[in-house]
């Protein structure tokens, strides 16, 4: 929303005062925070503009050329209007000679002088800015460039805990909005508050030599802007609160309507469901109003004061011209610098605004940045050349937080080739293992070892490439099918990929897809069914052939048929490796020559399935719920 | 863009007004260079200081006149405007209200949701920014050149040349910006849709050792999208100066002819200054028309995919002539049924044929994508069927009125819907005036009482948006107590007792049962244990009907269903 009311700002359409232009406010562009918006503060002001700067050091030497085109192209367009004023002068006298019936011609050459003096002036001040802003444009974009590459490399580094501390809309919105934000502050505000700097030091040094009176004048209205914006800007805040307080509820409602469609259609409930939704959208509209009528008039109220000015310097100027304090062509300069300075000091509000957000934004890129890292890799560190499988925890202890105790000194010992079953109702912590095991998160004590060495000793890489896993969200990217089944394994060829894809069961429905292997996923992959999203995670672990698989849930969502089938690839698949199964269902855990029973994050069991149940435990009595409950006494639909 | 003008047509009262208060207030900024000319020619130069004070006053006057123009044109603006996006939205939700899944199977549902919220937004504001500037700027521009013609014909040739330079710059960059500012948005996309992945997809990332692989993906898109925004950046750069430029040699040329003219006696000094100023102002109002070129693509996206809406006529609409359900009651039969998505090159169903009874349980099984829930989705006729007809109690879907055709069946989807609001209002989403013993006997039933309980407020608890305050169980159970409180004469199903373990599952089934007497129930399941005691059970397999009969009867002669049940049950429950 406030998108549009930032361009709609700089250069109003009706500017009455002012000979010459000076310089103007971009019309493709101009600072952002839109107006009446609250501003977000910086926690630690200083910090983050010395950081700031020292992203943009490598780019000293362009900011300085920045700096002095700048500084030379608004002190080149300030001389101007004095110039011309003299020209004016010149023919005001000419002019006035005549009015008295005198002969009088004009000084051709002194304008002629004048002319050719003002068209090198400006021609160069426009040279000048065109440089400033051509630098810049570089220097802008290259550092926001560096930002987001830093930021990338510095997630690809973070541990997990990280993310799953976070939201994506969190991480995502300092990647985007934020360098955005970076990015556009230094593209267009960072010039506009050098030259405005200028501008008004300037504007006032010129007035100064013209007349003290009427820069006085000119000052005077400064207050009346201040006064004008910060009331305004109270109303339009509290306005612009209530429209997005309505919109929130209305999209809300629209989200809910239109996602839940299907429902609202089966109930009959459309013409209530429009009911609602006008009801809302009736509010929307009378605080919408509200909130643009507010910030609307800011305009017409800035061009009031802007044409006081420009009325007084008319009166005030007019009767010092009869009086001979100052000359005609004075005032075609004042009219000018009246502008010049009246412009950036109104906008100053908004200059601010947009320093502040543009803080704020670079304030939590830098906190994505000042994270702990994950600990890196021994410098010693190993690989397994040609891994058999065989894991063993250690008297391994691991807490996510400190003060609750999760896994206390676990032991187990799993042979190559065997299959571990970790069983558990929802909710119980299952993926902590799979966390562990590939040293997504560190643990607090004891050790973990593969093949007899610590994982700790071996290179993130080395002891990742031994795993194959198939996770309960079933992860693809936005590509074909084929990319995201070969990303188990770089290189794959396509016969690889197919005899993967048969393996799992999915080159039968990838075929009917319209465009077989180069069926490209949309965003969500809704082009495709949860199922058969599955089906392609598992084809994706079956083409890495890894020592170890994690199979997490893998088949929850894989109808049970199709299951079978799934079920008779793993078998195959898990032939001489070790397996962790994470999984609900009887047939899989059945098979399984260690089941973990887990509870509340914590094992709390282990044995095959006779022992388990023989022991009457935890696990007897999930698996009597389970899977033995489909008969009660009564009889059912 | 255009299709969208009929809904300006409520307003074409207040747009004239604020068009003519708009007129007012640029004639009175025009009018001020012209008084200021008299200040300089008669005051100044003839130290007339009393008359100076009088034109001062004058002007004041002028200036606040033009000033409470714009506030009335701003009030009249923000309210049209703002009516125009409440009735776009109006308009757009009511229309989508009726459409049937086949549309929001096309158009895509969070596409919809986009163009009835932000799409309509944008249009909204490109309206208000029209009428805030880009009105004021023709009617300046015009304005302007009638005054300044009215200062001095000769001089206004100068205008004649740099106006049309001014405007051709404007244009040239004007148009090679939008395509780069169109390329920047998309290189913006990817490079979000590359970070979101990355997000979502780091345990398998990192698990395939892939993470350089992302860098170098991302290091791609950052880099193309710096070296647009560069193109993009040093391209506007030339903008601003060059008009600058432009502007301030127009005023240089006015002193050089003016001077000539002033020389000849044919112009006087104060309407110099005024055409000045009124040279100025053209062109300012021309820069502010570009703007329009900006906008204007935007809004016209967002009109595009509005208009895309309101064209796209629901497929599902009424029979001219509809006819009332025969003396029959709760009787679902399928006829020779093929049906297929849109694009899609095989059948979703082909060939179904079945009878579901009054009083019968039917279930339905067969494996992922064997067009189990596509067939229920029938019944309701959220699509139509390419072949065959669905009958319920004797008459074909299409030839019913939808609404009496949905009011008979009570639907329970795979995935719950619940609506934010109480638990109560969820239920009695399904009746709403039902009673409050009706509401709680619909819960116990659905085996939902023991968790209401425990909810704080029972009954009156929030749900929120999307039941995310709720197990999945739990919301199936309110989605299930939904369906029930019609009391329809059809139950349908989907495969809606997955998310319950087996003994809520089996127990509900067996509150059920007395529940329904004369009603058809039809259930899409998953779990054999689900189906196991049906009346009736239709095996579905790659759209086709492997099987129909009884566990018993289909254990004998299906081998599909044979397959599905030797993979749940254990040998000693199959016997």
């Amino acid at each position: 929303m406030s998108e549009e009311r930032k361009e709609a700002r700089p250069a109003g359409p009706t500017q009455p005062a002012g000979l010459g232009p000076g310089r103007g406010g971009r019309p493709f562009g101009g600072g952002h925070g839109g107006f009446g918006r609250p501003v977000e503060k910086v926690k630690d002001f200083r910090g983050t503009l010395k950081r700031l700067i020292r992203y943009l050091q490598p780019m000293f030497p362009r900011l300085l050329i920045v700096l002095l085109a700048t500084i030379a192209s608004t002190v080149l367009s300030i001389i101007s209007p004095k110039i011309m004023g003299k020209a004016v002068t010149s023919l005001g006298q000419t002019f006035g000679m005549r009015l008295m019936g005198l002969p009088a011609h004009v000084d051709f050459d002194y304008i002629g002088k004048i002319a050719l003096w003002l068209v090198a002036l400006y021609a160069t001040s426009a040279l000048f800015n065109y440089i400033a802003q051509y630098v810049m444009a570089g220097v802008a974009q290259k550092t926001v460039f560096a930002m987001r590459r830093d930021m990338n490399d510095k997630l690809a580094r973070l541990p997990l805990k990280y993310f799953d501390g976070r939201t994506h809309g969190e991480i995502m919105s300092r990647m985007t909005n934020d360098i955005d934000n970076i990015s556009s502050s230094l593209q267009q505000s960072l010039g506009q508050l050098i030259s405005s700097a200028v501008g008004v030091v300037g504007a006032i040094v010129m007035m100064l030599t013209i007349s003290g009176w009427l820069t006085l004048i000119c000052i005077l209205t400064l207050p009346l802007s201040f006064f004008v914006t910060a009331l305004i800007a109270r109303f339009s805040q509290r306005n612009f609160a209530a429209q997005q307080k309505e919109l929130g509820e209305l999209n809300g409602l629209v989200e809910e309507m239109f996602t839940g469609h299907k429902i609202v259609k089966a109930f009959g409930h459309e013409q209530k469901a429009i009911y609602e939704f006008r009801q809302i959208n009736q509010r929307l509209y009378e605080a919408g109003w509200r909130a643009q009528f507010v910030s609307g008039i800011i305009f017409p109220l800035m061009n009031f004061i802007n044409n006081t000015g420009y009325v007084l310097i008319c009166v005030v100027g007019g009767i010092m011209v009869t009086q001979r304090r100052i000359q005609l062509g004075d005032i075609t300069a004042f009219f000018q610098y009246q502008r010049m300075f009246t412009m950036p000091i109104a906008q100053m509000a908004n200059i601010v605004n947009v320093l502040q957000s543009t803080l704020a934004s670079a304030e939590r890129v830098f906190e994505v940045l000042n994270e702990p890292e994950e600990e890196p890799d021994r410098v010693d560190a190993k690989i397994i050349p040609s891994p058999r499988g065989e894991v063993r925890f250690q008297d391994v202890t691991f807490r996510y937080k400190e003060d609750m105790p999760l896994i206390e000194h676990l032991n187990l010992e799993v042979k190559p080739g065997q299959t571990i079953a970790i069983v558990g109702p929802t909710g119980a912590g299952k993926t902590t293992l799979v966390n562990l095991l590939m040293r997504f998160y560190e643990i607090r004590s004891g050790r973990i070892t593969i093949d007899g060495v610590d994982i700790r000793d071996l290179t993130r890489e080395g002891l990742r490439s031994l795993f194959g896993m198939v996770l309960q969200d079933a992860w693809l990217f936005s590509g074909t099918i084929r990319d995201n089944i070969a990303y188990g394994r770089e290189g794959a060829t396509h016969e690889e990929i197919v005899r993967a894809a048969k393996a799992a069961h999915a080159d039968h429905f990838i075929r009917a897809l319209p465009n077989g292997y180069d069926t490209v996923l949309n965003d969500e992959a809704s082009n495709i069914s949860q199922g058969e999203k599955q089906l392609l995670t598992i084809a994706r672990a079956i083409l890495a052939d890894p020592a170890i698989l994690i199979l997490d849930e893998a088949t929850s969502s894989v109808d049970t048929r199709t299951e079978v089938h799934i079920q008779k690839a793993m078998t195959e698949l898990m032939k001489g490796r070790t397996s962790f199964v994470i999984a609900h269902r009887l047939s899989t855990i059945r098979n399984a020559e260690k089941i973990l029973v887990m509870n509340n994050g914590r094992i709390i069991e282990t044995g095959t399935h006779e022992e388990l149940l023989a022991r009457g435990g935890f696990y007897a009595d999930l698996y009597n719920s389970q899977f033995a409950g489909a008969y009660l006494d009564e009889k059912a639909v | 863009m255009y299709g969208l003008l009929r809904f300006l047509k409520p307003y074409r009262f207040q747009i004239a007004c604020v068009l003519l208060l708009i007129f007012g207030q640029t004639m009175a900024d025009l009018y001020l260079p012209t008084l200021m000319s008299d200040i300089i020619n008669t005051g100044v130069m003839k130290g007339d200081v009393g008359y100076i004070w009088r034109v001062g006053r004058l002007m004041m006057l002028v200036a606040l006149g033009g000033t409470t123009a714009s506030i009335v044109a701003a009030l009249l603006s923000s309210r049209t405007a703002m009516g125009l996006g409440k009735d776009l939205r109006d308009a757009i939700f009511a229309h989508v209200e009726k459409f049937s899944l086949r549309e929001f199977d096309k158009l895509g549902t969070p596409s919809l949701i986009t163009r009835n919220t932000n799409d309509v937004t944008q249009i909204q504001m490109v309206a208000i920014i029209m009428m805030r500037m880009m009105v004021s700027a023709p009617i300046m521009c015009i304005g302007g050149l009638i005054m300044a013609l009215s200062k001095d014909k000769g001089l206004t040739w100068i205008l004649a040349v740099t106006l049309p330079i001014l405007a051709a710059m404007v244009l040239l960059v004007a148009t090679k910006g939008i395509s780069l500012f169109r390329a920047i948005q998309k290189k913006i996309d990817k490079i979000n849709l590359v970070v979101r992945e990355n997000l979502e997809g780091i345990r398998v990332i990192r698990a395939f050792n892939r993470v350089n692989h992302e860098k170098q993906r991302f290091h791609e898109a950052n880099l193309d999208l710096t070296e647009t925004s560069i193109r993009a950046a040093q391209l506007m750069a030339l903008l601003m100066p060059f008009m600058m430029l432009i502007m301030n040699l127009t005023t240089v040329a006015i002193i050089w002819f003016g001077g000539i003219r002033v020389d000849q006696g044919t112009l006087d000094i104060g309407n110099m200054m005024a055409f000045f100023q009124y040279a100025m102002q053209i062109m300012y109002a021309l820069l502010m028309a570009s703007m329009m070129f900006i906008m204007i693509p935007r809004a016209q996206a967002s009109a595009a995919r509005i208009h895309e809406v309101l064209a796209t006529a629901p497929e599902i609409v009424d029979a001219p002539v509809t006819r009332n359900a025969g003396r029959e009651r709760s009787h679902v039969e399928f006829k020779n049924v093929t049906f297929s998505y849109p694009g899609a090159e095989e059948p979703a169903i082909r060939n179904v044929s079945f009878d579901a009874r009054p009083g019968e349980v039917t279930a339905i099984i067969g494996g992922t994508g064997s067009g189990k829930s596509t067939l229920l989705n029938l019944i309701p006729r959220f699509y139509d069927v390419d072949q065959g007809s669905v009958l319920v109690d004797g008459v074909d879907v299409r030839e019913m009125a939808q609404e009496e055709l949905r009011a008979k069946i009570g639907f329970v989807p795979q995935k719950a819907v619940l609506f934010s609001g109480t638990v109560a209002e969820n239920i009695r989403y399904g009746k709403e005036d039902a009673s409050e013993e009706e509401v709680r006997h619909a819960a116990e039933v659905a085996q939902a009482m023991d968790f209401i309980s425990q909810l704080e407020g029972g009954f009156a608890a929030v749900v929120a948006q999307g039941g995310t305050n709720l197990s999945g169980g739990q919301k199936q159970r309110l989605s299930i107590a939904r369906a029930l409180v019609r009391k329809p004469e059809i139950y349908l199903f989907d495969d809606s007792f997955s998310a319950l373990d087996f003994k809520t599952d089996a127990r509900l089934r067996a509150a059920l049962k007395r529940e329904i007497n004369g009603a058809t129930v039809l259930i899409v399941a998953q779990r054999v244990s689900t189906v196991m005691d049906a009346d009736r059970i239709v095996v579905l397999d790659e759209g086709r009907v492997a099987g129909i009969g009884t566990h018993r009867e289909l254990m004998q002669t299906c081998e599909v269903y044979r397959e599905i049940v030797s993979s749940q049950l254990s040998e000693e429950e199959i016997a």
